[in-house]
């Protein structure tokens, strides 16, 4: 009773941060390839991932890259997902149509939502426009993450349907869960 | 003459496109992938005759390559061919520099170079005239890239690439000829055939 007490108090003490939740979560679900385009945002995570030798983490010049090299090792038994921003997202309606979709595969994607809530740079408020309509006309899953305390039921569940129904998910991480990025200057 | 073989950097024998994919099947004998990218290049490794380790690309142009070498990171064992046209590569040369990077050592990669697309009427490509893609691979950091001289040099490249301790680029002219085949677009089939053939999953 007292030790629930103390592990009840001690994980109030430490509460996990929301890329410790990727992390933690895609490990859990056997996700060992992370090809990214980074975004300040997701530099913790990044960083992390990096450090850690169960992932095989780079960056890719282009996000239709990365999400090439995420159907090839699928497709040789390696499970991975994508990290981009907003931006890298507006560049995949033709990969996600030609490719992840018709092919059937477990794409997944964590994109972290710039353009929106507190955006200072007007072309990507415009770009983050086009994303949702462009996920809804392929009719694709998307979930937009803004509470830490549902976050790992979303990525865990979301990572598990990907796999399950052979289909691409994106995993919009919103300024109300990480912050986002603000003009500082 | 083709606009490619007006480059100066090159003094090679333009080949044709079928036949050095015919080759290449010819030798495969341990299971070894083959990508082939968008159109006429995929369409030919089709007619070249259909193995399970084929993986046929119905779009996402330029992608072979990053295709390819997500399966040479999930199966380090097994050799892994990518065929790309020169217009395809032009389409996602960045590809380049993050192999080079990794350097996958069972990553073969082939570029059918022929200066023009082809299938949409045979306009010459933005480098027909100036770009030599090899040098490019080379100044990307693949610096086991070289054009092949002609058919039997071809040959020789993709042996030495499969004792290669990086990954190796390997350029070819090609004439403008059309593909000789073509591949049946059934993308789930062909996505699941590749994945029987990569032995990652069991037959239904």
């Amino acid at each position: 009773m007292a030790a629930a007490a103390e592990q009840a108090s001690s994980h109030t003490l430490h509460e996990k941060s929301w890329h410790e939740v990727v992390l933690q979560t895609l490990k859990r679900n056997d996700i060992r390839l992370v090809p990214y385009v980074p975004d300040r945002v997701l530099t913790t995570l990044i960083r992390s991932i990096h450090a850690d030798p169960f992932f095989t983490c780079f960056p890719t010049a282009r996000e239709e890259e990365a999400v090439g090299i995420i159907s090839g090792a699928w497709m040789g038994g390696m499970k991975g997902a994508v990290l981009m921003q907003t931006s890298g997202f507006a560049t995949l309606a033709n990969v996600l149509a030609s490719l992840a979709i018709p092919y059937q595969i477990p794409l997944i994607m964590f994109v972290s939502e710039r353009g929106t809530l507190g955006e200072f740079n007007y072309g990507q408020s415009l770009v983050c426009r086009t994303m949702r309509p462009v996920l809804d006309s392929l009719a694709m899953e998307h979930h937009t993450c803004t509470r830490l305390d549902e976050f790992e039921f979303i990525v865990d569940r979301s990572i598990k349907q990907a796999i399950t129904t052979q289909a691409p998910v994106a995993l919009i991480l919103s300024p109300l869960l990480t912050g986002g990025k603000v003009f500082d200057k | 003459m083709s606009t490619a073989a007006n480059t100066p950097a090159r003094n090679t024998k333009v080949m044709n496109r079928f036949d050095l994919t015919s080759r290449l099947v010819a030798k495969l004998k341990n299971e070894e992938a083959v990508i082939g990218g968008i159109g006429n290049t995929n369409f030919d490794l089709w007619a070249a005759g259909h193995r399970p380790q084929n993986f046929y690309m119905l779009g996402s142009m330029g992608l072979a390559f990053p295709i390819a070498l997500g399966v040479a990171l999930a199966q380090p064992k097994r050799r892994v061919f990518a065929l790309e046209g020169d217009g395809s590569l032009l389409m996602q040369m960045g590809c380049l520099s993050t192999i080079a990077t990794l350097r996958p050592d069972n990553l073969t990669m082939i570029v059918m170079d022929n200066g023009v697309y082809q299938i949409t009427g045979a306009q010459p490509t933005p480098a027909a005239a100036a770009s030599d893609l090899v040098a490019v691979a080379i100044g990307c950091g693949l610096s086991n890239s070289a054009w092949a001289a002609d058919e039997e040099d071809f040959e020789r490249l993709i042996d030495l690439s499969l004792s290669a301790s990086e990954p190796t680029l390997i350029g070819v002219r090609i004439d403008d000829k059309p593909g000789v085949g073509v591949t049946r677009r059934d993308p789930v089939q062909i996505r699941e055939r590749f994945m029987l053939g990569m032995d990652v999953r069991e037959a239904m």
